[in-house]
């Protein structure tokens, strides 16, 4: 029974937590919940090590499949899944570690949301029908919503839900009607299936349709532009544990989504346009990650900085997935473990200004986190990892995607990706020096939205407590220190081999056939002189912000389109749906013009 | 005549879109969020009807009579109750955002932007 | 963006949109003549193997199970999530209510309509009641049964004072049952498996087809279902009746 454990063991643990809501105190709800949370962790590697031969598959009630008609669900666990549900749970363990010190007035209803929002994530990240995904997916968004808006005294709180909840649930209607589409083409809601059977078909509209529809409803939840806009609302007024998980793991989530349908159930199918689609998803990724880099610099508020990094990110990741190689999947799944672990320290830290100085904007904080001596360290060393030094994992996962892109006609993802990094990183490290040394000039003209936090602790104002800075330390550092991990990057190669193998899968699947061994990666040797340029190229440019001048006299140039981007994010619901509409337009219309 | 079920789905998601993006009262939004979901039903069963077929229950026929597809009915089960949770938590931010801003016009929603 | 230039901007991409619903509906065979060999091998096998008259059932609870746990824990979450939202918090802000007309007299409850509730409490809890514990033989379910109880306690808040519901109907029980059927559905999993098979496997002797107690594990998650739907959509209602008595209050 250990393959459904990751999502009981969190269910249960939130039905209990629901029916002792009044009768225990929240110290104990939070013992009961952090429990739970490590025997999740631990299953998760658990079935991490134990799919990395052959992907476990698990047929609920025994319903195996007939004649080659999957009739229940299955879940089929692989490493990559398996990895990421690891890392949901690891951030939930420090979200709640991490969330000692809140208010009282949520009972413990707090605590059974994060519990359904884990047993979501992990459920979305093991299963292997399309159907149960959606439902998965529907599950964590239902969570999202509530936990979003739990600063309900804070009206820019809910107006950030609500963007939130409207573009999401219309993303997610746009998934359920491709699911339909699929199903009526295919007779199919299993995976494995649905690829078998569309590889015998013809690739019409309908199918072309229904993977547009699909596709984009789950980059939604990814935040690839142009359906980026409810992140950075729902970052900013989220409180800071649920935001290292939005961050850390649900953007990722949207982007594994993508990778799965399309290994599992379009790449047999679409094989004659290989070249093509490739070309598109890069497009994708790189427009998100240049427009999430520059959104980024022009923010003041801390949390939608680090908000706007995420697009960022997650569009290099959406960059690696979509050049359509092992190690350019391999090279996202690091990138996406070694981002995570430091996104989530950065946000740790964002969480411990606001619970000290009562605000998370650049421009009121001036220089009040002067004496905050090893939260700065943490920042800086945070902010210096989003450019993937050297031995992070975010150079792990960097490196291989190079290697992946090298020498062929998406060679030039690389300055992209440098672009990418070199300022977010450099944003963060503005941020930074201000805050923590006093360096730069006070008040510069970018742009601060008018939302003013409200505190979300209730004591201790004077102090940084344990409970909040060891979980920040400690992500940070792992985050750092990953590529030091000696297998991890030809595991890595290894496991995303098995994953894009779709007709290994189906096999595995419908008839129980183990997997060939895929051939032996190819020795790529770590490149550390990417890391160290980017890492300097970031430092030189929140230095020369913050002290020179003349720069800032240059910016004053890009005032006017700094200005003109600032409108187009309005936080008015109908302008992200309009966006919505227009980019699954495009993106429905390409696919059906140039592939049919 | 026999893809008029499909022409009505995409009518009701189109026109759902619009009403979300013109609207002018959340709860007025939320209930075309409601209408795009009508959508996404018609389409489920359209697909799932058979003609000449009765419905998938074999109570007081004989048990290997031809039926409609009971698949798509138990999605649509699941659809509905997603959809019932989701309108829940939309009017409850609808209600609250009432008394935080004192307003439910969301052009007059302005705090979170940039 | 100005109104204007939403809709207009909209209403190209929306075109665009309709234009591809078009070429991919077009594709789609005729409304009733879609084949598929998945429905068609459930119906076959739904009353031989499963002792299900219900085929509709015996896919929600039995064939894809899982989805129904995932999606009543779904509901469960959203309770739990508008239970968050409208919770009072220490200090109210000071909100210009200004949608609301001043001076609006609430109309008091009229004489038939709390006569009318009082005589359909019955007959709508026993109907609530009909519809779960037959959910596999004939139309009907835990899910579909839930909200017809819900109903029934909709009907108790009609027919009497808010005050007078709140102690017939106290929240502790609701949460409480709510959250048992929803633990019920993985227990009853759990204890499948524990009985040597794999998560969700019917273990229980599956009865006469067509009985109230046909269909094995069913059975008894349609009713763990039921209490959990009930529950659930009770105390979304509480939570709203709350928030209304709030303002009446002010």
């Amino acid at each position: 029974m250990l393959p459904v454990c990751p999502v009981i063991i969190p269910l249960l643990t939130a039905a209990l937590l629901a029916a002792l809501a009044k009768a225990i105190s929240q110290r104990v709800s939070q013992w009961i919940a952090l429990t739970a949370t490590l025997a999740t962790l631990i299953v998760n590697s658990l079935l991490l090590r134990a799919s990395a031969a052959q992907p476990i598959v698990y047929w609920f009630g025994n319903w195996r499949p007939r004649h080659g008609v999957a009739l229940g669900i299955s879940f089929t666990i692989e490493p990559i899944g398996a990895g990421l549900a690891a890392l949901a749970s690891l951030l939930t363990l420090a979200a709640l570690v991490f969330s000692s010190e809140y208010f009282d007035t949520a009972g413990n209803h707090f605590h059974a949301l994060l519990m359904s929002f884990l047993a979501a994530m992990c459920g979305f990240c093991l299963t292997g029908d399309l159907f149960n995904m959606f439902v998965f997916f529907e599950l964590m968004s239902a969570a999202a919503f509530a936990l979003c808006a739990y600063k309900t005294d804070d009206p820019g709180s809910l107006q950030g839900a609500l963007n939130f909840a409207v573009t999401n649930t219309i993303a997610a209607y746009f998934v359920l009607t491709g699911i339909a589409l699929l199903y009526a083409r295919t007779g199919a809601l299993n995976m494995a299936q649905m690829g078998r059977a569309l590889a015998e078909g013809p690739v019409d509209s309908l199918v072309l349709t229904a993977f547009g529809f699909l596709i984009c409803g789950y980059l939604v939840k990814a935040a690839v532009v142009p359906f980026h806009f409810w992140l950075a609302d729902a970052h900013a007024v989220a409180p800071t544990p649920v935001c290292i998980l939005f961050s850390g793991v649900m953007v990722q989530m949207g982007l594994f989504a993508l990778a799965r349908i399309w290994w599992a159930v379009f790449a047999n199918t679409m094989h004659p346009h290989l070249a093509g689609m490739s070309r598109l998803f890069v497009a994708v990724g790189a427009i998100t990650a240049f427009a999430g880099a520059v959104m980024c610099y022009l923010q003041r508020n801390i949390k939608r900085l680090l908000a706007f990094s995420t697009i960022s990110h997650a569009g290099l990741m959406a960059i690696g997935i979509g050049l359509f190689t092992p190690e350019g999947l391999a090279g996202s799944a690091l990138y996406v473990l070694g981002h995570g672990l430091v996104k989530a320290g950065l946000f740790l830290v964002a969480g411990i200004l606001l619970h000290r100085f009562e605000s998370v904007n650049e421009n009121d904080l001036g220089d009040k986190g002067r004496r905050e001596r090893w939260t700065a360290v943490v920042w800086m060393a945070g902010a210096a990892g989003l450019a993937g030094p050297p031995f992070s994992g975010l150079a792990a996962g960097d490196g291989l995607m190079d290697a992946a892109a090298h020498g062929t006609a998406l060679a030039w993802v690389r300055w992209i990706a440098m672009f990418a990094a070199v300022v977010t990183s450099a944003a963060a490290l503005r941020a930074g020096g201000r805050i923590f040394f006093g360096w730069g000039s006070r008040g510069d003209r970018g742009s601060a939205p008018k939302h003013e936090e409200k505190p979300e602790t209730q004591r201790g104002h004077q102090r940084t407590p344990a409970s909040m800075f060891l979980p920040s330390a400690v992500l940070v550092s792992a985050g750092l220190l990953l590529g030091l991990i000696p297998a991890l990057r030809s595991a890595a190669i290894t496991a995303a081999g098995n994953f894009e193998n779709t007709n290994g899968y189906a096999a595995r699947v419908l008839e129980g056939e183990p997997l060939a061994a895929p051939r032996a990666p190819a020795r790529i040797p770590p490149r550390t002189s990417t890391g160290l340029f980017t890492a300097i190229g970031a430092l030189a440019l929140a230095g020369a912000h913050l002290f020179s001048p003349r720069l800032r006299e240059l910016s004053n140039i890009g005032a006017r389109p700094a200005a003109l981007l600032h409108r187009i994010h309005s936080g008015h619901p109908g302008d992200y749906v309009a966006f919505l509409t227009f980019g699954i337009a495009c993106f429905g219309l390409i696919c059906v013009y140039c592939f049919r | 005549m026999n893809h008029l079920p499909y022409a009505v789905a995409a009518w009701l998601f189109l026109a759902g879109l619009w009403g979300v993006i013109t609207s002018r009262n959340l709860i007025h939004l939320v209930i075309c969020i409601g209408v795009i979901q009508s959508s996404s039903y018609v389409l489920l069963l359209a697909i799932g009807y058979r003609v000449g077929r009765v419905a998938p229950v074999f109570v007081d026929i004989p048990a290997n009579t031809q039926a409609v597809d009971p698949i798509v009915q138990a999605l649509m089960l699941t659809d509905i109750v997603v959809e019932v949770t989701v309108i829940a938590i939309l009017l409850g931010l609808a209600v609250q955002i009432h008394k935080g801003h004192g307003t439910l016009n969301p052009d007059r929603l302005s705090k979170v932007s940039g | 963006m100005t109104r204007g230039f939403r809709r207009i901007f909209f209403l190209v991409s929306a075109a665009a949109l309709a234009v591809s619903f078009f070429l991919a509906y077009s594709q789609l065979e005729p409304a009733g003549r879609v084949h598929s060999e998945y429905g068609d091998m459930v119906n076959a096998l739904t009353v031989p193997e499963l002792h299900i008259t219900d085929a509709v059932s015996a896919v929600n609870f039995n064939v894809r199970g899982f989805d129904t746990l995932g999606e009543e824990f779904i509901l469960f979450a959203s309770v739990v999530g508008v239970l968050l939202l409208m919770r009072r918090q220490n200090e109210e802000p000071a909100g210009d209510h200004e949608d609301r007309i001043d001076g609006r007299i609430v109309p008091p409850v009229s004489d038939a309509v709390r006569v009318m509730a009082m005589l359909l409490v019955a007959p709508t809890f026993l109907f609530g009641i009909y519809i779960v514990t037959h959910g596999q033989v004939s139309p009907g379910g835990g899910f579909q049964g839930g909200v017809i109880l819900a109903t029934a306690l909709l009907l108790l808040y009609l027919c009497a004072e808010y005050n007078q519901f709140r102690r017939a109907v106290p929240q502790r029980l609701v949460e409480v049952g709510e959250a048992l059927g929803a633990a019920a559905y993985i227990l009853i999993g759990a204890a499948c498996a524990g009985a040597g098979g794999l998560f969700l496997q019917n273990f229980l002797p599956l009865g006469k087809s067509g009985s109230i107690t046909s269909g094995g594990i069913v059975a008894l998650i349609d009713l763990g279902v039921g209490l959990e739907v009930c529950g659930g959509v009770a105390l979304a209602v509480l939570a709203y009746l709350e928030e209304l008595v709030e303002e009446k209050e002010q």
